[in-house]
């Protein structure tokens, strides 16, 4: 059980849930959320925002019956979390790029914090969120709403380049590396996915991702995969 | 001394506790949380004879008191399984039984060949082995094979027949909801020499998504499972259970104690937990001692007393 310390509405439908409780976590890792009991059937993957002293935090979009029960959670209340789960961002050295789109952003502020000397690209559709706490950790911060932010993004000015966002900023990321691979840079791309999860921990094959090597798992094996192992196929 | 325990075919379950194909993968990630030789009994995610890449799209989609899934069989084949899953299955102290699906009969055929051979090379050098198989004859999920061969008895008693003739091993066979006749259907693999019957798989169900215009599934249609089909289930086991005197493996939506025990009264030996593996990852642990404080509190002493008395 964990205890609620703060949910701040941060904007439209963005929520900042700071929790006490939890086993701390890696870059990317995610935990599974429940505050409710038998309905929804299913408990919600989020992603660590950062571990904090005594918990941890998430940062999450309202889409549905059970983001919408954690928007209504107040201090003092009590949720389940079961994590940290899943295979996260590496540790890298070099010169990193964290590219964030929406709620995407999310995982990302934990990396800002671990790898502090990180370019930060900060997307949004309409407004944005969180900007003025990434500030202090970048080296240089990016902020676009209503574009493309991968458009700022000089993929062969980094050694690594770690991307969270909507699906199509994935590909679109994945294709941005095929083309510069060929100017003969290599940065090496991670892309975190989203994807529906019914158990979290690697049992139930509702995650499978598409790789060049088979099916793999987005909450065990991933949600972090390397650009060119995913195969998109829409 | 509460007694929770149970037979079929010769296989010890230390209680009525198993939990269900597709839920629980090879009880590995389970085991990471809680210790899962506490339970009765393991039905490992489904196997085909070669491995299944599953169905492209949304594999998941939530429904009032129950959960659409299209996973559609995704799994490494039954000799990756056999290979690298039972070494684990061997440290486990709990029934292993291995879920066998097929796209055609010689598939299903082959897949218990090779499910046999490996059972008989393991017991001759003194090693755990498989203890049961269960015939799935009954995925929704699956384009060829799958729920065509669980709807009609003579399609289905084809197969029964087959995998019976190629294994000695204990045998289950999972029905489908979907079944023409359910209880008709489990007096035939009684009378193919079927050890046991399990009941219900998913029930086909569908969603659309009305703002795409579509089903949210690539498949159109998807099983469902959870609370939600519980009435269904049991209604099934009962009427099952009347009709057949090998045992019944009831499951189908169970979160308490209470259910298990509704399903023992219905008339199941054992019990399968599937979706709440998903609503709680440590489903196994909480359901054990829930048992055993239910029975402790209804002057249960053993599960038997309360069989079938519905």
């Amino acid at each position: 059980m964990a205890t609620v310390i703060s949910n701040e509405r941060l904007g439209d439908g963005v929520y900042h849930l700071v929790v006490e409780g939890g086993n701390g976590g890696a870059m990317g890792q995610f935990y599974m959320l429940r505050a409710w009991g038998a309905y929804p059937l299913l408990s919600r993957p989020l992603s660590i925002h950062q571990v904090n002293d005594n918990g941890v935090d998430f940062l999450y979009h309202v889409v549905g019956e059970g983001t919408e029960i954690l928007a209504g959670l107040n201090p003092g209340d009590s949720l389940e979390l079961e994590g940290p789960f899943g295979t996260g961002f590496p540790k890298v050295e070099g010169k990193v790029a964290l590219v964030g789109g929406g709620i995407g952003i999310a995982p990302l502020y934990y990396c800002a914090q671990e790898l502090p000397d990180s370019d930060i690209y900060l997307g949004f559709s309409r407004e944005s969120f969180r900007t003025d706490a990434f500030r202090p950790l970048a080296a240089e911060l990016t902020v676009d709403v209503g574009g493309l932010i991968l458009d700022s993004v000089d993929f062969a000015a980094y050694d690594h380049i770690f991307v969270c966002g909507p699906h199509p900023m994935l590909k679109a990321a994945q294709l941005k590396r095929i083309a510069v691979e060929t100017s003969g840079k290599r940065p090496n791309v991670y892309l975190s996915l989203e994807n529906r999860m019914a158990c979290g921990i690697g049992a139930c094959l509702v995650c499978s991702v598409s790789c060049k090597d088979g099916q793999r798992k987005a909450c065990a094996d991933g949600p972090v995969f390397l650009a060119e192992e995913v195969l998109f196929h829409d | 001394m509460i007694k929770t325990s149970a037979t079929i075919a010769g296989v010890h379950f230390k209680n009525p506790i198993v939990m269900a194909s597709g839920t629980f993968g090879f009880g590995r990630e389970y085991g990471k949380l809680y210790d899962v030789s506490l339970l009765g009994g393991i039905s490992g995610k489904g196997l085909t004879l070669h491995a299944k890449a599953g169905n492209p799209g949304v594999r998941v989609y939530e429904t009032a008191s129950g959960m659409l899934n299209s996973v559609g069989l995704e799994n490494p084949g039954v000799e990756a399984f056999l290979a690298k899953e039972l070494p684990y299955w061997e440290t486990l102290d709990t029934a292993r039984i291995v879920n066998l699906g097929g796209n055609t009969l010689p598939d299903y055929v082959l897949g218990a060949e090779l499910i046999q051979r490996d059972a008989d090379a393991r017991l001759l050098t003194g090693k755990k082995a498989v203890d049961m198989i269960e015939l799935n004859i009954s995925c929704p999920n699956v384009k060829e094979g799958g729920i065509a061969f669980g709807v009609k008895t003579p399609a289905a008693r084809d197969v029964v027949r087959a995998v019976r003739a190629a294994t000695s091993l204990p045998l289950a066979v999972k029905l489908s909801p979907n079944a023409e006749d359910i209880a008709e259907m489990a007096e035939m693999c009684e009378a193919e020499g079927a050890d046991a019957v399990s009941l219900i798989n998913t029930i086909s169900g569908m969603k659309i998504d009305v703002r795409r215009r579509r089903s949210v599934f690539n498949n159109l249609y998807a099983g469902l499972s959870g609370p939600a089909i519980k009435p269904v289930a049991l209604r099934m086991v009962h009427q099952v259970a009347r009709r057949v005197t090998i045992p019944v493996i009831g499951m189908g939506g169970i979160t308490t104690a209470t259910d298990i025990i509704e399903f023992i009264m219905a008339g199941a030996t054992v019990i399968q937990v599937g979706t709440y593996n998903f609503m709680n990852l440590r489903a196994g642990s909480t359901l054990t001692e829930e048992l055993q404080q239910f029975m402790a509190e209804e002057n249960i002493s053993s599960l038997d007393e309360i069989r079938g008395i519905v």
